[in-house]
């Protein structure tokens, strides 16, 4: 009986977790189904180019994860230090400098860290001081710097910090940045560096796969159960497929030659960061992060600087935020300056979410499963609206609705989960006890 | 002697534990962010008074200000009082009232009629939304605040849904052609605008009191205090501020917050009917979204905490924020001309106002 239990206890969980990504799976093929005007080259196109837009901040969500910090809602802020340094660039290059697009970048990335790092750190404070209720914390945080942000932006540009008031950026009376600024140079310019066809790069990135799957299985622990066997051949198989179908149509020269060239340069970016989130978990920092996600007492009682490891987890995904929110905007091609930040943590915390995250546990597989899922609804939705009810707001409206959903229901289970957990193992009444 | 070296040594502890400047008893008494802000408040009147600005006009208008957010601040109380924090799911209350709106205006009602029909149909929507509503943040104990806050955002977003496709006919709320309802839905139209601002309402000094609503409010505040002097409402204020005791003596807490947290539902929807009609247009689709954050900040600023929280708080608050905000607009606008200046400092203030309460909640423990 304790055992069923303890099984139950420990499948439920797991079904719920996964919930998500099924409901979305299953709502992308009803799209198909549903819509007939929508060509499978063309969502790939609309589908991978929202990928590489994305998939690097989705990433920055994953270390205050595992530092138990939950969803960081928070990095908006990183999105925003991102924004400042843009603008800082764009104005100093237009008016001194006149860089090319690759430097600018480069100066963006390079200026935005110092930026981000120390709004990163003073967020990371104010977590500890609001120890416990981290998630609506950073929810406000992120408006509130929102109004520090309008402030340096909107008043102090031009009134206290002395700027040309002929310059295209600023406002035609002097005071305040424009509405909308202009990328120039900067736009496309991580994305041009380097293209490779569609198919060759979904070849190359399936082989390379396929060749991590199975160095990994090699490498790794000795006496795998059944579960790891049917997840590795899945695995497997999906690569091979993947490899197979790649070489058939570049053979066969089909439609989807036709999907968009792949910018090697963001994908190379990202999979860095993918390789670094991996890499730092097994550094002493990462042990860090991850005893500390796991129960902070016990992390202070050995030894570990609790708010220190904290910290630094928020100042990382801050940073990685604000770098995100470059390679994102470069690829816009526009920057919408009062509103280019405001949805991009609520979509990035629910893309992580349905890649089948949860408060206490993302992975990088996740962050990009999550984002491939998340975008495909995104591109969907307002097709089945059009097609389902004849309206195409109505599909805007419910992928709001689904963005929303997902993250409250995320949170509603796992919170649930808890307390009925912490309910099964410890009486009442011995927890009060245990506190006096 | 070593009577006094004690006391001594225990204000040494007090002042050592709390941060400097907050020895003085006043700012004690009446809390740092209050005394700031309403040192604040004083220093705009004080420049709108020296840049002539016409004080009457501004001050009927914090009057009618202050009465329409009234009872949307005072939403917050009993869900504080009982223990599950200020009310970041007042949205849910919001829509109810929208809903009885729309109905009302749906079926033809009119003037007074359809504001006293509204009323009734958005307490009974918000008591049955405030019943799930409670069950579900007992279920949650411990993030009330996050999952409050999402389920507030996640039901504006799906009635977002329900306004497009609701089978409305009325011209009076549908487009004029197309499906769907109005973002905004103009009460003049179905003579419901002012209508309880006019009441009784008369100038003195040229300033405008409404007393109507002035009175609707006050009268709510008083019918809450009451409910928190009656057995049911010391239950709730026991059991949010000490559960343990209270459950030892054998208070039903989760019941207790069930019924607070209808309370405040309910006075979220009644509030909305307040404020619409004092502007004289609702909003539907997102307008609701980020309502419960002023009103949150509201009741902070008065001196609430996330745990503590009376109706003295809900008037000062209310007034202090609504009074700032209200005379800060024209007076930033003579200064600084073309800027946004008094939306920017709304935004920090109102976001301030609550980080800092957050860094104030205890229980999150390491």
């Amino acid at each position: 009986m304790k055992k069923a239990k303890y099984i139950l206890s420990k499948q439920m969980p797991y079904l719920a977790d996964n919930i998500v990504p099924i409901i979305f799976i299953a709502f992308t093929l009803l799209g198909f189904v549903l819509t007939t005007n929508v060509p499978f080259n063309f969502f790939l196109s609309e589908l991978s180019s929202r990928f590489y837009r994305n998939a690097f901040i989705v990433l920055s969500l994953v270390i205050p994860v595992i530092a138990g910090l939950g969803l960081n809602f928070g990095i908006v802020i990183g999105a925003m230090s991102g924004q400042l340094a843009i603008i800082i660039v764009r104005y100093l290059s237009i008016e001194y400098l006149h860089l090319s697009g690759f430097w600018e970048l480069v100066f963006c990335l390079v200026l935005s860290l110092p930026i981000a790092a120390f709004i990163g750190f003073l967020t990371g404070k104010l977590y500890n001081k609001t120890r416990g209720q981290e998630m609506i914390a950073s929810l406000i945080v992120g408006f509130f710097a929102n109004g520090v942000y309008q402030f340096i932006l909107l008043f102090a540009t031009g009134i206290i910090i002395p700027v040309r008031s002929s310059h295209p950026m600023i406002k035609p009376d002097g005071v305040g940045v424009r509405m909308t600024v202009d990328m120039g140079e900067l736009h496309y310019s991580l994305q041009n560096i380097l293209k490779v066809p569609f198919l060759w790069a979904v070849l190359l990135v399936s082989v390379l796969l396929l060749a991590l799957v199975i160095s990994r299985h090699l490498m790794g622990k000795k006496g795998h159960n059944k579960d790891n066997r049917v997840i590795f051949f899945t695995k497997v198989g999906l690569s091979a497929v993947l490899i197979i179908y790649s070489v058939f149509a570049i053979v066969t020269k089909s439609k989807i030659t036709s999907v968009k060239d792949v910018p090697a340069a963001t994908i190379i970016i990202i999979g860095l960061l993918c390789l670094f989130t991996e890499l730092i978990m097994k550094t002493k920092l990462g042990q860090d992060f991850r005893s500390v996600g796991q129960s902070q007492h016990i992390a202070e009682s050995n030894g570990i600087n609790v708010d220190k490891t904290r910290i630094i987890a928020v100042i990382m995904s801050t940073v990685l935020a604000a770098w995100g929110q470059i390679i994102y905007l470069q690829d816009m091609g526009t920057l919408n300056v009062y509103g280019a930040h405001t949805q991009i943590g609520m979509f990035s915390v629910a893309a992580l979410l349905v890649g089948g995250a949860s408060v206490h546990k993302a992975t990088v597989s996740q962050a990009l499963i999550g984002t491939i899922l998340f975008n495909s609804m995104f591109i969907m939705s307002p097709e089945i609206g059009k097609a389902a009810f004849g309206n195409a707001l109505l599909g805007e409206y419910f992928r709001t609705f689904m963005v929303y959903g997902i993250i409250g229901m995320a949170l509603g289970i796992y919170v649930w989960n808890a307390n009925r957990k912490a309910r099964i193992t410890l009486d009442p009444v011995e927890v009060h006890t245990q506190d006096n | 002697m070593s009577k006094n070296n004690d006391i001594q040594s225990n204000n040494d502890i007090q002042s050592n534990t709390i941060k400097k400047g907050l020895e003085i008893p006043i700012v004690k008494s009446i809390g740092l962010p209050t005394l700031i802000i309403a040192a604040f408040f004083i220093l705009v009147m004080t420049t709108a008074a020296i840049l002539k600005q016409s004080l009457p006009i501004l001050i009927s208008d914090i009057l009618r200000r202050f009465g329409m957010n009234g009872v949307l601040v005072l939403a917050m109380v009993p869900a504080i009082k009982s223990g599950t924090g200020p009310n970041f799911a007042l949205p849910l209350g919001i829509i109810c009232g929208l809903l009885a709106w729309t109905i009302g205006i749906e079926m033809g009602f009119i003037g007074i009629t359809l504001i006293l029909l509204t009323v009734v149909m958005a307490t009974v929507f918000a008591a049955v939304t405030g019943y799930f509503y409670g069950k579900l943040l007992n279920a949650v104990k411990g993030a009330e605040m996050t999952i409050a806050t999402y389920t507030g955002f996640s039901t504006v977003a799906l009635m977002s849904l329900v306004w497009l496709m609701a089978p409305f006919k009325s011209k009076q709320m549908g487009w004029m052609m197309g499906e769907g309802l109005r973002e905004t839905i103009k009460l003049d139209g179905v003579e419901a605008g002012q209508i309880i601002n006019n009441f009784l309402s008369f100038e003195i000094f040229e300033v405008k009191i409404p007393t109507g609503l002035l009175l609707t409010f006050f009268a709510f505040c008083f019918l809450v205090w009451i409910f928190f002097r009656t057995k049911t409402g010391i239950a709730i204020i026991a059991g949010g501020s000490n559960p343990e005791f209270a459950a030892a003596s054998g208070i039903d807490i989760d019941k207790n917050r069930l019924i607070a947290n209808i309370l405040s539902t309910v006075l979220g929807a009644i509030g909305i009917i307040l404020y619409s009609q004092s502007y004289g247009f609702f909003q539907l689709y997102s307008g609701p979204l980020m309502m419960a954050f002023p009103a949150v900040a509201g009741v902070l600023i008065g001196g609430a905490t996330a745990s503590k929280a009376n109706i003295s708080h809900v008037i000062i608050g209310t007034f202090l924020f609504q009074g700032l905000l209200t005379a800060s607009m024209p007076v930033a606008n003579q200064l600084f001309e073309g800027t946004d200046l008094s939306e920017i400092m709304r935004v920090v203030l109102q976001n301030g106002i609550i980080l800092y309460a957050l860094t104030q909640v205890k229980g999150g423990g390491k």
